[in-house]
């Protein structure tokens, strides 16, 4: 699935640097996210993604720098509209509390109430087609508790497609999964209709990608489509390991093979 | 008119039904029963000029003594459950409570310096002195659970506790340190018997204070039920829920710290209401703030005035402080709780 090449950037970072001092985690990173398009974060642990997701989000505020949401400032944009334009699914956000799968997934509507707005029922339809989108309606009335990993990242994601965003953030959502629902999750999330930016530390899995970015020391080193960007010498580079593409005689796909450490 | 306003106004009429019943029942339950209709005679008489005959003294009684008693017990614990509920929520603590949060130990400190120090006069200075001790308390709280490590998720669920520990026995230690210092020998007795929770000198003027604040607090908490929600995997997902955090957590512990400092100052550090009532609230009607919050201040109110008709007729001849009797009820309440909670999950 390819997003189209020149359509205009829906979220856009510029120079973001993040904190300002001692040890920053990122250096000036400018990307400018495609209107569709499925864009895959990859890097070394402490890289920089899940703080370059979280500052996309609207959690951080830059030290320097800027991000622009539909050509706006993200940082004079009422946290309630950034909301209705931006989802962020979290590594493992995790309640205590005893709500069933329905009341996580219906959290996702909470930028469009108020109290002057209570629920409804195009709200029920939303939460209702979320729940169908990633195929937990099952479980609707189960316990959080209750659970598996995977059960509950696919309810978050739920919950962020229950906020209606035109821009979905996830942070390593494959975390922790068995390989089935790593791949059963990556199809789904690649096919929703929405602008994606993804954390992803599979670089096999961040292939199916249309474009990613590379970070490394907090530095955006690399932007471009997978193949282009995933170079033997990029791997070794930034990864520190020996790599080489194979073609999987089945299909022709081309996977990375790792060797060894270098 | 939409179904839900029906649906939301028959339940608003159904809690204001109940709670008067509940006032009234204690107005009427005490050493001196006093028959329904007197009670409701006096307040015909009171309110429309009915002009019913009645005892002077029975009608003093309700009029002056037992309802003002009744109104403030179930405003106080109206508030302090809702206090409970704003803490729990935005700390994702299961244990948070004003009383081992500290910050009624932070409210008793404002208060008996206000009374003791003489610093300003009358109910309200000492409500304003109850509000920045609470204040201060929790201030302190949060800073030393958050240099121990953080104030959320589960290591920080510990610590905030521990905290509120910390802060407790240093409030309590400067209460005591203030009354041993300047408090008259009389003064420090009406000190002690208030810090156990006193309602025996609830009047009309405690009424005017308690009732607004109990409105008040449980209003601007409905008003934030679904931002409360947002925070139940914690203040990240409730910022990209669109919940503007900062200004949310100041708001409503900054009413928390309210409700707790009027409770404390005109009936004493009343132990375990915010913690107990949410909880029950929680089994009976679930975790989502929406009905939570109503459930809750609800209970809390009917709780606190059947707590104080225990107090006065369960020693004959003497009025148990009410604290005391909280506590009888509410720690094995507390404990059926956590029992029932660790079987049902």
């Amino acid at each position: 699935m390819n997003g189209p090449i020149d359509a205009p950037p829906s979220l856009e970072a510029e120079a973001l640097c993040w904190p300002a001092r001692r040890a920053p985690i990122l250096r000036g990173v400018s990307l400018a996210v495609r209107d569709g398009e499925m864009l895959g974060l990859v890097g070394p642990n402490g890289s920089g993604k899940s703080t370059l997701l979280r500052l996309l989000a609207g959690l951080l505020p830059p030290a320097r720098g800027e991000v622009r949401l539909l050509g706006r400032p993200l940082r004079r944009t009422p946290r309630r509209e950034v909301a209705r334009l931006v989802a962020l699914v979290e590594q493992q956000a995790e309640t205590l509390e005893r709500i069933t799968l329905r009341d996580a997934v219906e959290l996702g509507r909470t930028p469009w109430l108020s109290a002057l707005r209570p629920w409804g029922a195009e709200d029920d339809g939303i939460v209702a087609g979320a729940m169908a989108a990633v195929d937990v309606q099952h479980l609707a009335a189960r316990d959080w508790a209750s659970l598996s990993g995977g059960e509950r990242q696919r309810a978050h994601i739920a919950r962020a497609l229950a906020q209606r965003p035109r821009i979905l953030l996830l942070d390593e959502p494959t975390n922790h999964l068995d390989i089935h629902h790593q791949l059963a999750l990556l199809e789904l999330v690649a096919a929703l209709p929405v602008t994606k930016v993804i954390a992803l530390h599979d670089l096999n899995q961040a292939m199916r990608c249309d474009r990613l970015a590379v970070l490394q020391a907090g530095r955006l080193i690399r932007l471009g489509p997978p193949a282009e960007v995933l170079t033997p010498e990029l791997l070794r580079d930034v990864f520190g390991v020996r790599a080489a593409f194979v073609t999987d005689p089945e299909d022709g796909a081309r996977l990375l093979r790792f060797l060894s450490i270098s | 008119m939409t179904r839900l306003a029906a649906r939301w106004l028959g339940r608003a009429a159904l809690v204001a039904v109940l709670l008067v019943l509940a006032v009234l029942a204690g107005t009427s339950i005490g050493e001196t029963a006093i028959p329904l209709p007197v009670v409701a005679q006096t307040l015909a008489n009171k309110l429309y000029g009915a002009g019913y005959p009645l005892d002077r003294i029975d009608e003093g009684i309700v009029w002056n003594y037992r309802l003002t008693r009744a109104i403030v017990a179930a405003c106080c614990w109206a508030g302090l459950a809702v206090a409970g509920i704003i803490l729990q929520a935005l700390l994702r603590n299961a244990l948070a409570d004003p009383y081992l949060l500290g910050i009624s130990a932070g409210a008793s400190t404002g208060a008996v310096l206000v009374t003791v120090a003489g610093v300003g006069a009358g109910a309200v200075s000492l409500s304003l002195g109850a509000f920045a001790g609470a204040v201060t308390a929790f201030l302190l709280v949060a800073l030393l659970a958050r240099a121990a490590g953080g104030g959320q998720g589960a290591r920080g669920a510990g610590q905030i506790v521990l905290a509120g520990i910390a802060g407790s026995q240093l409030f309590n230690a400067l209460t005591a340190f203030i009354i041993t210092r300047s408090a008259s020998a009389e003064q420090a007795r009406g000190i002690m018997f208030w810090l156990l929770g006193n309602l025996s000198g609830a009047r009309w003027d405690n009424v005017a204070t308690a009732l607004p604040v109990a409105l008040g607090v449980t209003l601007v908490c409905l008003w934030h039920v679904r931002a409360l929600d947002a925070f139940t995997f914690g203040a990240d997902s409730a910022a990209s829920l669109g919940v503007p955090v900062r200004r949310v957590q100041v708001l409503l512990i900054l009413a928390a710290s309210l409700a707790t400092a009027v409770m404390v100052s005109i009936v004493g550090a009343i132990g375990f209401v915010g913690l107990v009532v949410p909880h029950a609230a929680r089994l009976m009607v679930g975790v989502r703030h929406t009905r939570l919050v109503p459930a809750a201040a609800l209970m809390g109110a009917m709780f606190l005035i059947a707590a104080d008709v225990l107090s006065r007729i369960l020693v004959p001849g003497q009025v148990l402080p009410i604290g005391v009797v909280t506590a009888l009820v509410g720690a094995p309440a507390f404990a059926l709780i956590l029992a029932h909670g660790r079987t049902a999950r």
